[in-house]
């Protein structure tokens, strides 16, 4: 029971990771009809840039107190992590637009390939590793049951809850959401009213940069090791998230991500020797079913095509 | 971009911020490499400015070359072109094809003439089978992505099923290479049904998504299923390929002591070769005809557009069908060489880069051109195994670059990527972009790439 509880958690946080990046899927989806498959690695791009940012304050610059390195490293992982999707969108997506269908996906398919070969030249292929931080354990008693929790969990939750809701008010409550979403529902309409469409789309891929970015900075603060290839199976799963929650939807992929995080953790559990090892296998699987059976997902609306 | 009015100023201020945009981009990434210390195993931070004001001198200067060349009054751009292709391009259209077929005949022969026997051996193996595998890779999957417009990601899955089947026949049954190639090929083919059937009906980049999925999901269960398949570590001494029964070893009952020959490994490298070659000779005569059939018009017809495809009755499924199961049996084909020329196979040959790899092909090569796909193949997987042996390209790098240990295919990946974006920006129609129609009234008249509206079912 307490091992349970312990194994929720667990799956929790990685949900929220997941969550996080499915959120940067289903808003590119949304809006321009795309698999923005260089995601992923996007995702593990800003990783690498939070885990160096750390390595710079801790090491070069020889701060010490930790809350604030964070606080630090979250945002230029943010910033910069933005500048890159900017720049991709700008360059590789936006000149196809009008292009034959599966134009953008092969050539986000070329920039994920960019993506993780050019850090693995410019980082070096090897994984990097980082000293475990916010390790302290924090146990809770319900009774006869103790649950303990590593002072990070609580520290990654704290943070996606935070920037989910700052990002919420975003989308329902600025303008700049209300732009988005109309450019979500018909971007020829949204433009003959006077909405900045090419802006609205690179303003999407900014934030869905920042919250990869975010769970960049958590996947470093949680597992403490990132390595170039890292961007592959996370962004599939996200995707996969993102389609399980019905994408286009934003609640969706938040839903979505945290279902994944927790069927994964809770897979592993399953005591049979050799079903563990199949955790990748029940994701994928997933992804396969929920496009095949139920294109929708959970809380998407159906698509019709339009002749 | 191309503003008429810009003046010279603004290209400046243009230029400088994409220089700045290059600073941001590459600040942590570039800026700092992270090195493993030898005796902690800390991470420790490198410091390189240097590279970061090249990275920012280029884009400077790019920018600049782009804004000028956008203010200079723009090119009339030319026309669709539709006509019999005449003069130069004509000729080498014609030419190139059988002329590039003697060269793959003459090859080896040219090799062993000009090296000799032990010389030759190295560019006959990891040049010429090597690219001739990837070239019939490519024409199978420009059957599925090419011809019919499916995307499929998870075409190295077939190509694993090839390679499995014929080494789990051979080691647990003993069969003969001869035997498990067709049967290597059905069963790609057969996974190709299981898995096209329920996938063919989603749009296409869902399509691509679940292939890629089916794709992981096979090489994942090689991983772990190690009763079946040995797990991660693979299996090994696999049968090698025999001619009629004449194994190429140094022994008594050997292909050279058969027909007298003094015994030379490159016999059997040479069989090897000619094996490929014609399997990569069928693929292509394959698809041709096959282009010429109702069917291969249908594929076309379907890559075009869908729903006017399925008003005109077209079973689309089937068609979707059988260019999925037909790719998947060339894959099974290649598979089931690769691991008889191997003598290895593990699951690490099966990832996705490779998947990606053979699309970078297919999609380099312009979508649906045989020899736009050969040539690409021959460009991608040997050009950059010959930059890898130019000794004063590494002593360039190692001299005036700093890079001691200068292995250009480190940049493959990354080139591979770029490429295919390059592509799909500048020219989406590949290098060889015109299509020749299959069917027509009175003459033969190539088509320009950008009259068929590729892809808006």
């Amino acid at each position: 029971m307490d091992n349970l509880i312990q194994q929720l958690i667990n799956g929790l946080t990685l949900g929220s990771i997941y969550g996080l990046i499915a959120i940067g899927y289903t808003m590119v989806f949304g809006i321009i009809g795309m698999v923005n498959f260089a995601h992923g690695d996007v995702f593990m791009m800003s990783a690498f840039i939070a885990l160096i940012t750390f390595l710079f304050l801790t090491k070069t610059m020889g701060l010490g107190y930790l809350p604030f390195v964070l606080v630090v490293v979250l945002i230029a992982s943010m910033t910069l992590t933005s500048v890159w999707n900017w720049t991709i969108e700008r360059l590789a997506y936006r000149p196809l637009r009008g292009s034959f269908r599966l134009a953008p996906l092969i050539s986000a398919i070329g920039m994920s390939t960019f993506l993780s070969n050019f850090v693995q030249v410019a980082q070096g292929p090897r994984n990097k590793p980082i000293a475990p931080m916010f390790a302290e354990i924090v146990q809770f008693h319900f009774g006869e049951h103790t649950i303990s929790m590593q002072y990070r969990q609580i520290v990654i939750m704290a943070v996606t809850v935070v920037l989910l809701v700052v990002f919420w008010y975003l989308v329902q409550r600025t303008n700049l959401g209300r732009a988005q979403r109309a450019c979500e529902q018909d971007r020829k309409m949204a433009a003959l009213i006077g909405v900045d469409v090419d802006r609205t789309i690179s303003i999407t891929f900014i934030i869905g940069a920042a919250l990869a970015a975010v769970a960049g900075s958590m996947y470093v603060l949680q597992y403490g090791v990132v390595s170039f290839s890292d961007g592959f199976l996370p962004g599939v799963k996200a995707f996969t998230a993102a389609v399980l929650g019905g994408i286009g939807s934003l609640p969706g992929a938040v839903l979505g991500g945290l279902m994944i995080g927790l069927i994964e953790t809770l897979w592993q559990m399953i005591p049979t020797p050799g079903v563990p090892e199949y955790k990748d296998v029940a994701a994928f699987s997933i992804l396969a079913i929920t496009l095949i059976f139920m294109p929708s997902g959970l809380l998407g609306r159906p698509e019709i095509e339009k002749v | 971009m191309a503003e008429d009015a810009k003046g010279a100023g603004d290209a400046f201020k243009d230029a400088v911020f994409a220089a700045l945009v290059t600073l941001a981009l590459c600040t942590p990434i570039i800026m700092f490499r992270t090195e493993s210390d030898q005796n902690s195993g800390a991470l420790e931070l490198i410091f390189r400015p240097v590279t970061v004001l090249v990275f920012m001198a280029l884009a400077f200067v790019g920018r600049l070359v782009v804004a000028s060349a956008g203010a200079r009054p723009a090119r009339a751009k030319a026309a669709p072109s539709v006509g019999a292709p005449t003069g130069f391009r004509a000729f080498v259209g014609q030419v190139i094809g059988p002329l590039g077929l003697v060269f793959l005949l003459v090859y080896p022969a040219l090799l062993v003439w000009w090296l000799g026997p032990s010389g030759s051996l190295k560019w006959i193996d990891s040049y010429g089978i090597q690219i001739l595998i990837y070239v019939m890779l490519g024409w199978g999957l420009n059957i599925v992505v090419g011809l019919a417009g499916l995307l499929d990601l998870g075409y190295v899955a077939f190509y694993a099923v090839g390679a499995y089947a014929y080494t789990l026949l051979a080691t647990t049954y003993g069969l003969s290479f001869w035997i498990c190639l067709p049967i290597a090929g059905l069963l790609a083919a057969l996974w190709g049904m299981i898995l096209g059937f329920p996938v063919l009906r989603l749009r296409g980049d869902y399509l691509a998504i679940v292939t890629l999925a089916f794709g992981e999901i096979i090489r994942t269960v090689l991983i772990n299923w190690s009763a079946f398949s040995g797990g991660s570590a693979g299996i090994s001494s696999i049968p090698k390929i025999t001619f009629f029964g004449l194994r190429f070893a140094d022994a008594d009952d050997g292909f050279d002591t058969y027909f007298g020959l003094d015994y030379s490994p490159i016999h059997g490298k040479l069989f090897l070769y000619y094996v490929i070659l014609a399997l990569a000779l069928l693929t292509n005569f394959v698809t041709l005809r096959l282009r010429r059939l109702p069917i291969g018009r249908a594929w076309e017809a379907l890559r075009e557009d869908e729903i006017a495809c399925r008003s005109l009755g077209i079973n689309t499924t089937t068609t979707k069908l059988t260019a999925f199961a037909l790719g998947a049996f060339f894959a099974g084909l290649a598979g089931s060489f690769f691991a008889v020329r191997q003598g290895f196979v593990s699951p690490e040959s099966f990832t996705f880069n490779e998947s990606a790899t053979i699309l970078a092909i297919v999609v380099l090569g312009g979508m649906g051109s045989q020899i736009g796909v050969a040539l690409a193949a021959v460009a991608l997987v040997g050009g950059f195994e010959i930059l890898r042996e130019l000794d004063w390209l590494k002593a360039i790098m190692a001299n005036w670059f700093g890079v001691p240990d200068f292995d250009p295919t480190q940049y493959r990946g990354l080139l591979f990527g770029l490429a295919m974006v390059v592509m799909m920006v500048v020219r989406p129609r590949g290098f060889v972009s015109t299509r020749s129609p299959s069917i027509y009234l009175t003459r033969r008249t190539a088509v320009s790439g950008d009259l068929v509206k590729e892809g808006h079912g």
